[in-house]
């Protein structure tokens, strides 16, 4: 409960703040105290009362350590960035006109309610709480999305809006139809009740519900052929908005998805949710691998990769088995590293003032230092060994060819083919070749250290992932794959 | 009391076809209006002995969405300066075909999802779809943004025709949240009118076509 | 059998008063005072003495026209239950018949204005045809909405099947239908808001243009005939909005009278509050019926 609490409180009190130094620290101080609470969370392990609306189970556990931890990397990372932009607010990279930032208090108040809406994503026993949640993240997010006030920002949003949300309503139509389901045993939606309930439920309205769910949440997520709305999003918004939407709003939605698996394997239906989820799973892939090869814009190709993530982790459920460890694991290191790469191409952005990627050349020369981690995070993002993502790919392999999904492995294996070759080619060219000329009057940009540092974190943390794993996080990933395969308590 | 309930569903079912015909987004803010409360007055009928928290919660609905919505997007209308809707993508007389249909599939889907005999009112299952068909109708086919944030409320309508009819019963906090959730998306979707209409003089959505990969080399920012 | 034939000759009898009594209700709203209300029964009196004019372009078409109108009417009254009653040439299936029964009708009048070779005649009768189009349907399908909801395919027993009790269960189904019977019943007697029977302009008329050549009896068949056809449509109407059956004739018979008084005082108002729809809006209009017919029979089949 305090968890939501304090970034609520903070978030409403950020908008009073006129100070520009108390409210970086007050956002600083949020996020090490929201991390804090959280670890204390993972050691105390808080019993979950039957009934109750909130209650953190190992699933929600998990999905929460990562929005905590991506978000402090993200107010370390956001504080230097405001103050970058405070210093220069201005001139668009690609078309060259002047523009306003939005005012800064507006911003930070709005990305602590956007933390305080995803704990309570995370923390949320109840269907309808769960929606409630989701549907605030989308407009808590909307006006971070809106920072540089240009045309192309703005449309960015209005279409990250609308397809939201509408997303959302028909999730709630799924909610209101699981509702319907347990209608005649008297079910409310709380997810106690309809997990140890499931078998009374409807089968046919089950069905119905778990479509509509799974189209909602999965606009949110980025499935496609929902996903237009992501990259327009996760390209015209600052760096920071970028790597929370992409490694932690996301993850909130695939919960959603993940909380209706749950129900829905507790009824005996996990046939059915596991071929849907495959599917759609194998259709981002494929949508992903060919805009990737295509791309011109980096930030554009990094969103991509995020719906090619997102296709993998439905693909590992749908499979079930071991590849839910694996879509898990993958869940975890993909929000890291692709956090750390928009924290990365922030910093390209800032020294280049382009996102084309024909225009940036020589990184390695020009920007030694986020070169190194431009690159390292290349090879985490698309499964070298070692690192969490790789271990996280080859369990879902693995499980696709014991499970006998000989076409879907195929499929896989295909497109992550493709996906590394088209990222290889943007990221060896924007690395390597010779760097245009400055001009005079331009002054070269350095990145600063406390820019550098979280994506090195993060990029570290996944390597680890990949060589060891902690005990306590093999316990939760595991209680997390029991709830889902299982669909216990 | 059946009746009446079901002469309000034929009612929204007319202002469904009525929305899909109409060009004008004065008429079109008031109907999905008209919609709203009249939806919102369902639940009072369907169930004997409504609790008194439901009536509250009722006209907190009408007042939302019978005056601070329509006040809200006359406001955004009259501030970005538009009157009319563009010609739609799919004609008015093939928008009205399509609702028909759309209502008389949700008929059929109607008899294939039976609902569970504590539900007082035939139709609910298909008047909410059909609504909701045409929500999405009005949000693809429509070029202002104006029109789709209509469309999106009509997709609400849908929705709460079917929530509140069956869950008068539902803790009151629940539905609450949504209602707000609603509120504040009409609200920040009417702020980002009030700013597009101000970044490009005009709120046609077919000019927010910048952003996309199909082809990024046409719209003549992009270098 | 008498009291069919004696509603059948009330029906022919009375058609004629309702174009007085709307005209009388627009001389109201207009604050004129109007043709005395017995003023068609005049004209007819007084076309049937003069002898007809006709063109040496036309053929037979042009004369046989008015005369398979007026015939087919006759039989379309014969059909028509009479406030509830059964009417006395009454079958399993009439209401086809009946449908038929318009068409052709419409498709004399429409063959006898081509065959005079007159530009506005050809014009009318094309947009006769075409918003006929959209009327046969809206037409057809709130009868089979009525249909459905018991008593066959016959009018009579559809409507002796019509009870008050149907208003209580199945009131927007009934609701509907009226709204989509009216509408038909204003486009296909010309009225206001798809045509003006008062209009001078060729160029804006519809049935009128279409009998602009025709005179002396053949004039006063096309009139009797669009009067019957008002008292036809009419009729259906008033037996849908007067569902109850007090159980004696004459009681029932008045009733019904006092009905189809009434719409056609509701014609004058309409006529009197309402413009001329631009013939592009016309058809929109008739979808509208067509949208509630069908609205109507789904509600019905779903039942």
């Amino acid at each position: 409960m305090l968890l939501m609490l304090i970034p609520l409180l903070s978030g409403l009190a950020a908008f009073l703040i006129s100070d520009d130094r108390c409210r970086r620290i007050l956002l600083l101080a949020v996020a090490g105290i929201h991390l804090a609470l959280t670890i204390a969370a993972l050691v105390v392990r808080p019993e979950m009362l039957p009934g109750e609306w909130f209650g953190l189970d190992s699933l929600g556990l998990l999905f929460l350590g990562v929005t905590s931890v991506l978000f402090m990397g993200a107010s370390v990372y956001a504080v230097k960035y405001l103050a970058l932009e405070k210093r220069d607010p201005g001139e668009d990279s690609d078309e060259g006109f002047i523009f306003n930032n939005e005012p800064e208090p507006v911003f930070t108040g709005c990305l602590l309610l956007f933390l305080a809406a995803m704990t309570a994503v995370t923390a949320s026993r109840h269907l309808g709480i769960l929606w409630a949640a989701v549907e605030a993240t989308t407009l808590l997010s909307a006006p971070l999305i809106y920072f540089h006030r240009h045309k192309r920002s703005l449309e960015a949003t209005w279409k990250y809006l609308l397809i939201c949300s509408v997303g959302i309503a028909m999730a709630l139509m799924g909610n209101l139809f699981l509702g319907a389901a347990g209608l005649r045993s008297g079910l409310a939606l709380d997810l106690g009740s309809l997990l140890s309930n499931a078998m009374s439920l409807d089968q046919a309205w089950l069905k119905a519900a778990f479509l509509f769910l799974f189209v909602g949440y999965g606009t949110k997520m980025g499935l496609a052929p929902f996903h237009t709305w992501l990259p327009d999003a996760h390209s015209e918004s600052p760096a920071v908005v970028s790597a929370l939407l992409s490694g932690a709003l996301l993850n909130c939605a695939f919960l959603g998805i993940l909380r209706v698996a749950q129900v829905c394997a507790a009824a005996g239906l996990a046939g059915f949710t596991g071929d849907i989820l495959i599917l759609f799973g194998i259709l981002s892939l494929m949508t992903a691998a060919f805009f990737i090869l295509a791309q011109k814009d980096y930030k554009r190709m990094l969103a991509y990769s995020s719906i090619e993530h997102m296709g993998i982790l439905s693909l590992g459920v749908g499979l079930g088995g071991g590849a839910v460890y694996g879509a898990l694991l993958n869940a975890v290191s993909h929000s890291l590293t692709k956090a750390g790469l928009f924290f990365v191409s922030g910093l390209i952005l800032a020294a280049y003032k382009t996102k084309q990627i024909s225009e940036v050349r020589g990184l390695i020369r020009r920007v030694p230092r986020t070169a190194v981690l431009w690159m390292t995070g290349f090879f985490l993002i698309t499964g070298t060994p070692p690192s969490g993502i790789f271990l996280g790919k080859f369990m879902i392999l693995k499980a696709a060819v014991s499970g006998r999904h000989y076409a879907a492995a195929a499929a896989y294996l295909f497109f992550l083919t493709v996906v590394f070759a088209g990222m290889g080619r943007i990221f060896l060219d924007m690395t390597l070749g010779e760097a245009a000329a400055l001009n005079e009057a331009e002054k070269p940009f350095k990145a600063s250290r406390q820019m550098l540092i979280p994506a090195a974190c993060f990029f570290a943390c996944v390597v680890l992932l990949g060589l060891y794993m902690p005990a306590w996080l093999n316990d939760i990933i595991s209680g997390a794959r029991d709830l889902i395969i299982g669909g216990t308590v | 009391m059946t009746t009446l309930a079901e002469l309000i569903i034929v009612a929204v079912i007319l202002l469904n076809l009525s929305l899909a015909a109409s060009g004008s987004l004065a008429t079109c803010i008031r109907l999905a209006a008209a919609q709203g409360v009249i939806a919102a007055l369902l639940p009072l009928l369907a169930g004997h002995g409504v609790p008194s928290g439901t009536i509250v919660f009722c006209c907190a609905v009408i007042l939302l969405k019978g005056a601070i919505f329509p006040w809200l997007l006359t406001r955004a209308r009259v501030k970005a300066n538009v009157s009319r809707d563009a010609e739609p993508v799919i004609g008015y007389p093939a928008s009205i075909i399509l609702c028909l249909g759309a209502f008389a599939a949700s008929s059929w889907l109607g008899t294939r999802l039976p609902l569970p005999e504590t539900a007082r009112v035939a139709w609910i299952v298909p008047a909410s779809l059909s609504t909701i068909f045409t929500g999405f109708l009005l949000l693809t086919t429509r070029g202002k943004a104006i029109t789709q944030v209509l469309g999106y409320l009509v997709i609400e309508n849908g929705i709460y025709i079917f929530g509140l009819a069956l869950f008068v019963e539902q803790p009151l906090m629940v539905e609450m949240a949504i209602l707000l959730d609603v509120f504040v998306a009409v609200f920040v979707m009417g702020i980002t009118i009030f700013h597009i209409s101000r970044e490009f003089d005009h709120i046609d959505t077919a000019e927010l076509s910048q952003l996309g990969d199909w082809y990024p080399k046409q719209s003549g920012g992009e270098k | 059998m008498t009291r069919p034939l004696i509603q059948y000759f009330l029906a022919l009898v009375l058609a004629p008063l309702l174009p007085g009594i709307i005209n009388r209700v627009k001389a109201f709203f207009g604050g004129r005072r109007g043709v005395p209300i017995l003023q068609l029964y005049f004209d007819l009196y007084k076309l049937v003495h003069k002898t007809p004019v006709y063109s040496r372009t036309t053929t037979w078409l042009f004369r046989a026209g008015p005369v398979i109108g007026l015939a087919a009417m006759l039989c379309v009254l014969a059909l028509l239950p009479f406030g509830g009653r059964p009417s006395f040439l009454s079958f399993e299936g009439d209401l086809i018949l009946l449908v038929y029964l318009l068409g052709v009708a419409r498709l004399a009048t429409v063959l006898a204005a081509l065959d005079t070779g007159s530009s506005f005649e050809g014009m009318g009768a094309s947009r006769e045809v075409q918003f006929a189009v959209f009327a046969e349907p809206a037409f057809f399908l709130a009868l089979a909405a009525l249909a459905r909801g018991g008593g066959g395919l016959s009018l009579s027993g559809i409507f002796s099947n019509l009870t008050p009790a149907a208003w209580l269960t199945a009131s927007p189904v009934l609701t509907l239908v009226t709204a989509s019977l009216f509408i038909v019943f204003l486009a296909e007697n010309s009225r206001v808001p798809v045509d003006d029977p008062n209009t001078h302009l060729e160029l804006t008329m519809i049935h009128e243009v279409m009998v602009l050549d025709h005179s002396g009896p053949d004039l006063a068949f096309i009139f009797y005939g669009a009067a019957l056809k008002l008292w036809a449509l009419g009729s259906l109407i008033a037996c849908v909005i007067l569902p109850r059956h007090y159980g004696s004739w004459l009681v029932d018979s008045g009733a019904f009278i006092l009905a189809m008084f009434f719409i056609a005082a509701a014609v004058g108002v309409v006529e009197s509050v309402m413009g001329r729809l631009r013939l592009l809006k016309v058809p929109y209009l008739l979808m509208t019926a067509l949208t509630f017919s069908i609205l109507a029979l789904i509600f019905q089949a779903g039942r």
